[in-house]
């Protein structure tokens, strides 16, 4: 993973419930639309939020592959989920974006663009692997030569509150791709929360000024070392609890030696090509674009939307598409997230969310794909050093 | 001296090269020298073949003649290349015709003059079929390109 | 904010997904189906520079949008032309543009023809159907400077003689003594006087010093990968060659992920490969 910029806390604070609520007030009062999780058709999604009562206090997410079910924790923890369908790339690079607009004057067209939006937004809830599927999106669609002006206005001017994951999913395998559970990334808030009947509390962590003047206007009351351990113990214990592991060892050559591996054509025989994967994944940044025009003929517009690998326009050039087989599909997906993404961004596509796992209908695994072929790899698999 | 000539023409054109002096000196007692004038047949579809060519200069089309739309050529030999293998084969009949583009000057090979050769001596026969082989290979790899119709459009 | 260091700032000048509105100066029909554009840059300052193999987005009022290379000459920047055929829904609704009108160019985008690496070297250039565009532009650069490449061959193949492009051209080059230009069809009448058969049945006609030839290849896949595999058996150094590939494309600046080949991004990375950088994957199947 190309290294993130490192978070560095500024300032290390104890709040407790009845006072955390305030954060999210006092973003909404200095102007931020917050965006955070919360609960609507049976799931946690990332939705904007007026206010703690919004959040999915004392649920929790059960996630297996192709499952996702929710049910109540038995206590009032805030964050004590894992991640849901959505990722924050729908707030980042949205799913449909309006790109332009033209008229026609007679034989002149004139093009105008769209004004890329700015506005001012806060994250909440966000977790460290999404965290890192923003950082590969950072790359993806800033840091190359030509930046992205939508998505460049919209990570401009955002606030982010990390939480540490204080328990992992059935998909989760963030440990594997050094992505979580803990936050390492600069955020402005880090929140780890420590639910309990007696003592329910959050340990708080300014990232930067905005973060620490952030808390200074809350009730809040040191962290000492004993606090800190307690992160350091948490974090250690939901990196053993991995409801999956890969092993990434070599896995870019791994792949690109077992291009015709029969395993391809055996899971294609599952795959559906119905794209939820590519939906779901917090760093899948495909997109097509959309002509139209109005009934007179005189006014165009052009829009963007999340397009998936998995359809068969995907790869249209004149004569058919160049991956009509599903098993093909399914290759350069699996192939570009854990391999060529190295080639062309300098990381790993996959942050080890599980998202994938979970949401897929018949449930095809990645972790599983990935340790089937490392076994049965046309050359000898690369070993761990 | 007409012999010597002859004898000269048939080991230097590619199609013969590197073959022993005896069978060169065989081969040339089945050969002549022709010419054809631009627009004249080699060959013709459905008559008897006879004889081989192997051109020496100028350039032939094979053609068939389709119905409506007159002779298409579907090929093209031209100096180093050989022409006609039907001679080899029952019916000993021409499948495509043959027709000279430019003014083309070949040595004609009698057929069955060649082919009594081949049974006399299978070593001479077999030697001129590997031959014969490659080309009908590289012919019919050609062809399965143009069957891809690879130009198509949509 | 935080995350995010000094990543957007200067880069954000102009939005890369906005067409540059230009005007048909000038329609050519080519043959039955393709047709070349000339579009007006004169209000632009120094024309339109790109180099051979360049493509430009192309995007038609209500139409849509499609990536078209640069068939013209890249030693007149002053007139911009693209050679296009009708093939899909958007360049079949260009076929049908009369003078006068505009059109939306984005460009020119993609790594093309290795005319630098060329230089001091025999060049044969082997194009295919409407592959001969694309290539267009560097026989105009060669011929532009023709003292600084050895001896240059052109090998073309098309379905019919009715299907070749830029005939008046090519009897212009093939009538030069420094040029080896051959024209293949696949099946021609009576009257067609160049060759028949397959492009690569033209190799065996013409002469090259093979260890020391730059070889660009521009056609059908299936064309390239045929081509490729006889000029190495002539001797060429896969080093030594260079084809275009072709990928479905949205955005042209690597954003919208179609047109990923292997590895790499066509639009960006491509669309001129050095032969060896593709020849795991031209053997790959639905790559």
């Amino acid at each position: 993973m190309a290294a993130p910029t490192p978070f560095v806390p500024k300032q290390q604070v104890i709040i407790q419930p009845a006072h955390f609520g305030a954060i999210i007030d006092s973003l909404r009062e200095d102007g931020f639309q917050v965006i955070g999780p919360t609960l609507r058709d049976g799931a946690i999604v990332y939705d904007e939020i007026e206010g703690e009562k919004d959040l999915p206090i004392g649920w929790t997410d059960v996630q297996e592959a192709g499952k996702y079910r929710l049910v109540p924790r038995g206590d009032k923890a805030w964050f004590g989920y894992n991640v849901g369908p959505q990722s924050w790339k729908r707030f980042l690079h949205s799913p449909l974006q309006r790109l332009w607009a033209a008229k026609r004057n007679g034989q002149d067209m004139e093009i105008t663009p769209e004004h890329a939006s700015s506005s001012k937004r806060a994250f909440v809830g966000v977790r460290s692997c999404d965290l890192h599927a923003i950082g590969v999106l950072d790359r993806v669609l800033l840091d190359g030569s030509v930046t992205d002006p939508h998505y460049a206005a919209r990570r401009k001017n955002l606030f982010i509150i990390a939480v540490n994951c204080a328990q992992a999913g059935g998909t989760c395998f963030c440990a594997s791709m050094n992505t979580g559970p803990k936050v390492t990334a600069a955020v402005d808030l880090r929140v780890t929360e420590f639910p309990s009947d007696t003592d329910h509390h959050f340990v708080v962590e300014a990232g930067s000024e905005a973060g620490a003047q952030m808390i200074e206007s809350i009730p809040r009351s040191p962290a000492d070392k004993v606090h800190h351990r307690a992160i350091d113990d948490l974090m250690e214990q939901v990196a053993g609890q991995m409801g999956r592991t890969m092993d990434t060892t070599g896995v870019k050559d791994l792949l690109y030696a077992n291009r015709e591996h029969p395993r391809w054509q055996q899971t294609a025989e599952r795959c559906l090509g119905c794209a939820n994967c590519t939906m779901v994944c917090p760093t899948c940044f495909c997109t097509t674009v959309e002509d139209v025009t109005d009934l007179t003929g005189t006014e165009a517009q052009r829009t963007r939307r999340w397009d998936s690998c998995f359809t068969m326009p995907f790869s249209y050039i004149v004569g058919g598409s160049v991956r009509p087989g599903i098993s093909a599909r399914y290759r350069h997906w699996l192939t570009h997230k854990l391999g060529s993404w190295w080639d062309q961004f300098g990381s790993s596509g996959c942050v080890g969310c599980g998202r994938c796992i979970t949401w897929c209908p018949v449930g095809i695994d990645l972790t599983e794909e990935v340790r089937a072929i490392r076994e049965t790899s046309a050359v000898s698999p690369p070993k761990a050093v | 001296m007409e012999t010597q000539s002859l004898e000269k023409i048939v080991r230097e054109h590619p199609f013969f090269e590197g073959m022993r002096e005896e069978h060169i000196a065989v081969l040339t007692g089945c050969a002549k020298n022709v010419r054809f004038e631009v627009g004249e047949f080699l060959l013709k579809e459905g008559e008897d073949a006879r004889v081989l060519y192997l051109l020496r200069a100028g350039k032939v089309g094979i053609e068939a003649h389709v119905p409506g739309k007159g002779a298409m050529q579907v090929g093209r030999v031209g100096e180093g290349d050989v022409l006609g293998w039907s001679w080899l084969v029952q019916p000993y009949r021409w499948h495509f015709d043959a027709r000279a583009v430019e003014v083309t000057r070949a040595l004609e090979l009698d057929g069955t003059c060649l082919r009594e050769k081949f049974e006399k001596d299978h070593e001479l026969g077999y030697e001129v079929l590997k031959r014969f082989v490659a080309v009908i290979a590289q012919r019919l790899e050609w062809t399965h390109m143009q069957v891809l119709d690879v130009y198509r459009n949509g | 904010m935080i995350l995010e260091t000094a990543k957007e700032g200067a880069r954000l000048m102009r939005d890369p997904m906005v067409p540059e509105c230009l005007r048909i100066s000038r329609v050519v029909r080519e043959t039955h189906d393709t047709f070349t554009l000339e579009l007006d840059v004169g209000e632009r300052s120094g024309g339109f520079s790109f180099t051979p193999g360049q493509f430009n987005m192309l995007y038609l009022f209500g139409a849509g949008e499609v990536p078209i290379s640069i068939s013209g000459d890249p030693g007149e920047p002053g007139r911009l032309i693209h050679t296009i055929r009708a093939a899909g829904t958007v360049t079949r609704a260009m076929a049908s543009i009369q003078g006068g009108g505009q059109l939306g160019v984005r460009g020119p985008y993609g790594q093309g023809w290795p005319m630098e690496e060329a230089k001091g070297h025999d060049v044969l250039l082997m194009a295919g159907g409407i592959g001969l565009a694309p290539l267009r532009p560097a026989i105009y650069h060669i011929l532009r400077h023709r003292d600084w490449f050895g001896r240059v061959v052109v090998l073309y193949g098309t379905r019919t003689p009715a299907d070749v492009l830029f005939s008046r051209e090519l009897e212009k080059w093939r009538g030069r003594l420094d040029v080896s230009l051959h024209a293949t069809v696949d099946r021609g009448g009576r009257e067609w006087r160049g060759h028949v058969g397959v492009v690569t049945s033209l190799l065996p006609l013409v002469k090259f010093e093979p260890a020391d030839t730059v070889a660009m290849l521009c056609g059908p896949e299936i064309m390239m990968r045929f081509g490729a595999r006889d000029l190495v058996a002539r001797g060429i150094p896969q080093e030594s060659m260079f084809l275009s590939m072709e990928r479905n494309m949205k955005c042209a600046i690597g954003f919208c992920g179609h047109c990923q080949y292997g590895p790499s991004f066509v639009c960006k990375d491509g669309p001129v490969y050095r032969m060896d950088q593709v020849t795991p994957l031209l053997n790959v199947r639905e790559i």
